[in-house]
């Protein structure tokens, strides 16, 4: 009663948008789509939730058929879309209400699911929906999206835009959802939002790199990465561009992260040769992959 | 309080009615620093930087922007900065040749002076086969590289990017991420605002503001200690949970 999702594919003019995408998310599960912009992400949510025909491919939600039953998905699901796409003219009581009614259901009815949400925003309940926060639009938009007492939850980029203490929140929730029986299905560019997720795909220009639980991902990172630190940055990031055992170097905070070509590569290696482009205070040490790292290796 | 080339903001403030957005805020940008700008949605990151770049009046309060007043000399403010941000950044019906020629145009550039530029900065970005293409063909990443040179384009001292990476994808914002210290090495200013925190390690020094007031402001390694933790994004959770 999750969601599968076989071989589907979607073009726009000349663009594959999504190409053979294949994957299943079990019931009660917390799944987590990973990309870029631009990935194909919101495409695929557009076909999951209805509003859009794949191509070519099936697609079940909540075991109803994504074009046979689409009447029965639409009673079935809730829908975050990217976009805040609540009646900027209505309050947020409104709103809500609007929502509750359409589904033939009152806020009275499903209070117990959204309280946790709407409680923070009650306060603003006669406010216009356009004359909110980013942060209070979004849990509207959340309470929104649940007031029907959906089976599986699509929330598209809940999270872009959003500063870090606000994303940790909104995880949180999505945490105590998905212990009320809903699935949910995610996506983010937040890498490090994946790790938050039960199980992954790794998605870009409308392929899916991987899927798995985080941990196994990150495992299965194929070579050593070192983190690698100087005092002069920038020199730093130009001399490793030029070094011959290279295979990558990316800056990821006060590190830079560097795997090599060589199978027998040793840290010593790397600490002489930048001591010859004469950097200080090296630092050269072993680390752990991260989503991350395994995303720009997959997708170099 | 002449300052050469940088940013200079003393006792800042701007309120909106009874709602104090920006509440007496103070720093400076020294030339050629990579300053982040960080701080929770509505705490009012905005407002300052659109009295930065000369757009908002102060309540009160007095910043200098390359050595210009912004609330009297705000025109002056404008020719000397650079300014790109996530929401706005190229015509998507326009080709990025197009597009480079109408800022071009904007910033009151010569026309052989344009034509130039164009050149070099479309071989720079290795865009020859796209360059007459439209923007709205390209990937976020490229586009906003391409919105980051533009910018570049009247040769300003002072570069603001308001949340140039959100949603870019990783290695292409790690290229972007170099742009910006090439540019800083040339001794260009440059004053970003992200929600990414590994970015914020990038910076020379880093504010965070809360409610209007800048709770904290340093290099990310003087935060890291004083908060005794370990990332920028800890140091971003604690200050903004130990206000509530």
């Amino acid at each position: 009663m999750g969601i599968k999702v076989i071989n589907i594919s979607k073009t726009y003019d000349k663009i594959k948008a999504l190409e053979n995408i294949s994957f299943e998310v079990k019931p009660g599960e917390l799944f987590g789509l990973i990309g870029p912009d631009g990935a194909g992400k919101t495409t695929l949510f557009r076909i999951l939730t209805t509003l859009l025909i794949a191509d070519t491919g099936e697609a079940t939600v909540a075991g109803y058929d994504v074009v046979q039953e689409y009447k029965s998905i639409r009673n079935h699901v809730g829908y975050m879309p990217g976009r805040f796409s609540l009646y900027q003219d209505l309050t947020v009581e409104e709103n809500l209400n609007f929502f509750a009614t359409i589904f033939g259901t009152t806020i009275e009815e499903n209070y117990d699911l959204i309280k946790d949400i709407y409680v923070q925003i009650e306060p603003f309940k006669n406010r216009r929906a356009g004359k909110l926060s980013g942060g209070m639009k979004q849990k509207l938009a959340l309470s929104c999206a649940l007031i029907h007492k959906p089976k599986v939850l699509f929330l598209d980029e809940p999270t872009t835009g959003v500063d870090p203490v606000s994303r940790k929140e909104f995880w949180e929730m999505l945490k105590r959802l998905q212990k009320k029986n809903i699935t949910i299905l995610v996506s983010t560019p937040y890498m490090d939002e994946a790790e938050l997720c039960d199980r992954i795909a790794l998605i870009t220009d409308g392929k899916i790199l991987e899927i798995d639980t985080p941990e196994a991902i990150k495992s299965s990172f194929p070579k050593k990465i070192y983190r690698v630190k100087s005092s002069g940055t920038f020199q730093l990031i130009q001399d490793l561009g030029a070094y011959d055992k290279t295979h990558s170097a990316y800056p990821f905070g006060e590190y830079i992260h560097f795997t090599s070509t060589s199978t027998d590569f040793k840290a010593k290696d790397l600490v002489d040769f930048l001591k010859e482009k004469n950097h200080s205070n090296i630092e050269v040490m072993e680390t752990d992959p991260t989503i991350e790292d395994t995303f720009m290796e997959l997708s170099k | 309080m002449k300052k050469e080339n940088a940013i200079y903001v003393e006792n800042l403030t701007k309120m909106f009615g009874d709602f104090t957005a920006v509440n007496n805020i103070s720093f400076e940008v020294g030339k050629g620093e990579v300053f982040g700008f960080l701080g929770a949605n509505g705490a009012g990151k905005t407002t300052a930087m659109k009295m930065l770049i000369g757009i908002l009046k102060p309540t009160s309060g007095h910043a200098q922007v390359a050595s210009f007043d912004v609330a009297s000399q705000a025109d002056e403010v404008k020719k000397s900065i650079g300014y790109m941000s996530q929401r706005f950044s190229l015509y998507n019906d326009l080709t990025i040749k197009e597009n480079i020629t109408f800022f071009g145009g904007i910033y009151g550039l010569k026309k052989s002076v344009i034509k130039e530029k164009t050149q070099e900065l479309i071989d720079e970005l290795g865009l020859k086969d796209e360059a007459n293409k439209l923007v709205k063909s390209l990937p976020l990443g490229w586009k906003q590289k391409v919105a980051f040179s533009v910018s570049l384009l009247h040769n300003p001292r002072i570069i603001f990017l308001d949340e140039p990476t959100g949603g870019v994808d990783p290695i292409t914002r790690r290229q972007f991420w170099e742009m910006i210290y090439r540019e800083a090495h040339k001794g260009k200013t440059i004053f970003v605002t992200t929600h990414y925190m590994d970015e914020a390690e990038y910076c020379d020094r880093v504010s965070i503001m809360v409610e209007g007031k800048i709770e904290a402001l340093d290099t990310p390694k003087n935060l890291k200690t004083q908060y005794k933790v370990d990332s920028m994004n800890q140091v971003f959770l604690k200050l903004a949970r130990n206000i509530e």
